[in-house]
């Protein structure tokens, strides 16, 4: 009887999408009632129409190579976002002074409208990079903050004991800092991928990298191609939902076992 | 033959230690009793190297030759009862464990977490992992907190044969009676009520 378990979980992860997209269907209707003609394919396509979009792109190499490319560029700045926010961090949690120093720059970074960067980033390195800069630095301040909390509630009963038991620096990171972090870096990543997805591609629509998901999602707006537009849009919120679910059941596989 | 000369700890207005002197031979269980907070945990932080006194000298084990059991247990909850013991050994040393493991009668236990652990076997693993760490003098801070007592005797019979010596905090008589010293405190300041050999 091992199928009852994965029927019951899918029986129980069913209702909320299918409520949705009966939503989306009614309205769809909705606007096909009022508008008539090409309303549909203007304003709100029917699912169904999204759907055969989808399937179509999907089965071509264009289409796979426009998603790695964009993968690549905005994993790249996850990546990069993630270790210079780490070590900002550490040095902030290790100096009052860099504390004092980094701490209004990333502030300004978090509040900038994310455009604003955009154009000036397209200015300085050229459109290519563009949407990799952009994400590292969207992700930067999430894990620079997540982690500055992180390190400042590690318990410090941990940290004598790491002092009396004569545990290196290395040792008491590897032993003590890490684990006592796991939330922290779990809700720090999490957060950093939808974020990188979002701004990358806003970058990529900005800049129009060759190949890349934005200058698809641009290149639909441009031929008014709706229902391109919807089957971008999934491809890239699929894209964004299994990055954070490859990262979140990553995670959880360290933790396992902790609690008993 | 390790001396406490003269420490002294004031918290605020608070004199905790007053000049408190102590001999500390050089093996066997001395056990130090009396009433909380009167100063032996103090005590014992300022020989591990926790606390700096006022004043005084320690002769005979700098800190970094001492290995404190905390009150609390302080275990790893993603660490296993084996691994507590190898993160605090010296390298090359992993043939001791089972050694540790059945001095703290925790043997089969190895792969076990902190969580999965009753709270006397969680203070057995803080105990064998403070004898792991190499030391000229063990302080241990109620070693024997939700542990039963025939289990405590035995291994306090084990702690006489460490080769180095074992200050001890305890306010269980039948464990006092076993102790190779005993000293009876009072305070603060800490101070002598009575010294058996």
């Amino acid at each position: 009887m091992g199928w009852i378990k994965p029927l019951k979980k899918l029986l129980y992860a069913l209702p909320a999408p299918a409520f949705w997209l009966g939503v989306w269907q009614a309205c769809a209707c909705l606007v096909d009632r009022h508008v008539g003609g090409r309303g549909n394919e203007l304003l709100l396509p029917y699912p169904v129409s999204v759907w055969n979009a989808l399937v179509s792109m999907i089965g071509t190499g264009d289409f796979w190579a426009v998603v790695l490319a964009s993968l690549g560029r905005i994993a790249l700045g996850l990546g990069a976002g993630i270790v210079l926010g780490a070590m900002l961090a550490l040095l902030t949690c290790a100096s009052p002074w860099a504390e004092r120093l980094l701490a209004p720059a990333i502030r300004v970074v978090r509040a900038a409208p994310v455009a604003s960067f955009i154009l000036l980033v397209l200015l300085w390195t050229g459109r290519n990079r563009v949407p990799a800069v952009i994400s590292a630095m969207m992700v930067l301040p999430v894990v620079w903050d997540s982690l500055c909390r992180g390190i400042q509630s590690i318990d410090p009963k941990r940290l004598e004991l790491a002092r009396v038991y004569r545990f290196s620096r290395w040792k008491t990171l590897w032993l003590i800092g890490l684990p006592s972090l796991r939330p922290h870096i779990l809700s720090a990543l999490t957060n950093a991928a939808g974020l990188a997805w979002k701004s990358g591609v806003a970058a990529e629509v900005l800049c129009l990298p060759e190949p890349s998901l934005g200058q698809r999602i641009y290149y639909t707006k441009y031929y008014l191609d709706i229902p391109e537009l919807f089957a971008w849009t999934a491809a890239t919120v699929t894209l964004s939902m299994a990055l954070e679910r490859l990262l979140r059941t990553g995670l959880a596989r360290w933790g396992r076992g902790w609690d008993g | 033959m390790i001396l406490c000369k003269d420490l002294t700890v004031r918290f605020g207005d608070k004199r905790v230690l007053d000049r408190f002197s102590l001999q500390i031979p050089d093996r066997g269980v001395i056990a130090l009793s009396g009433p909380s907070g009167c100063g032996k945990t103090t005590l014992l932080r300022i020989l591990a190297g926790l606390q700096k006194p006022q004043g005084g000298t320690v002769e005979g084990a700098a800190p970094r030759e001492t290995a404190l059991l905390f009150q609390d247990d302080r275990l790893l909850p993603w660490r296993t009862v084996e691994q507590h013991l190898t993160d605090v050994l010296p390298k090359g040393c992993r043939d001791v464990v089972p050694g540790l493991l059945e001095l703290a009668e925790l043997t089969g236990e190895e792969k076990t977490r902190p969580a999965a652990l009753s709270g006397g076997m969680g203070r057995r693993l803080a105990l064998a992992r403070c004898l792991a760490l190499p030391a000229r003098l063990y302080l241990l801070d109620e070693p024997f907190a939700g542990v039963d007592l025939p289990r405590a005797l035995r291994i306090l019979e084990r702690l006489k044969a460490l080769p180095a010596p074992v200050l001890l905090v305890s306010h269980e008589p039948n464990l006092l009676a076993r102790a190779d010293t005993v000293i009876e405190l009072d305070g603060p300041p800490l101070q002598f009520r009575s010294h058996h050999v």
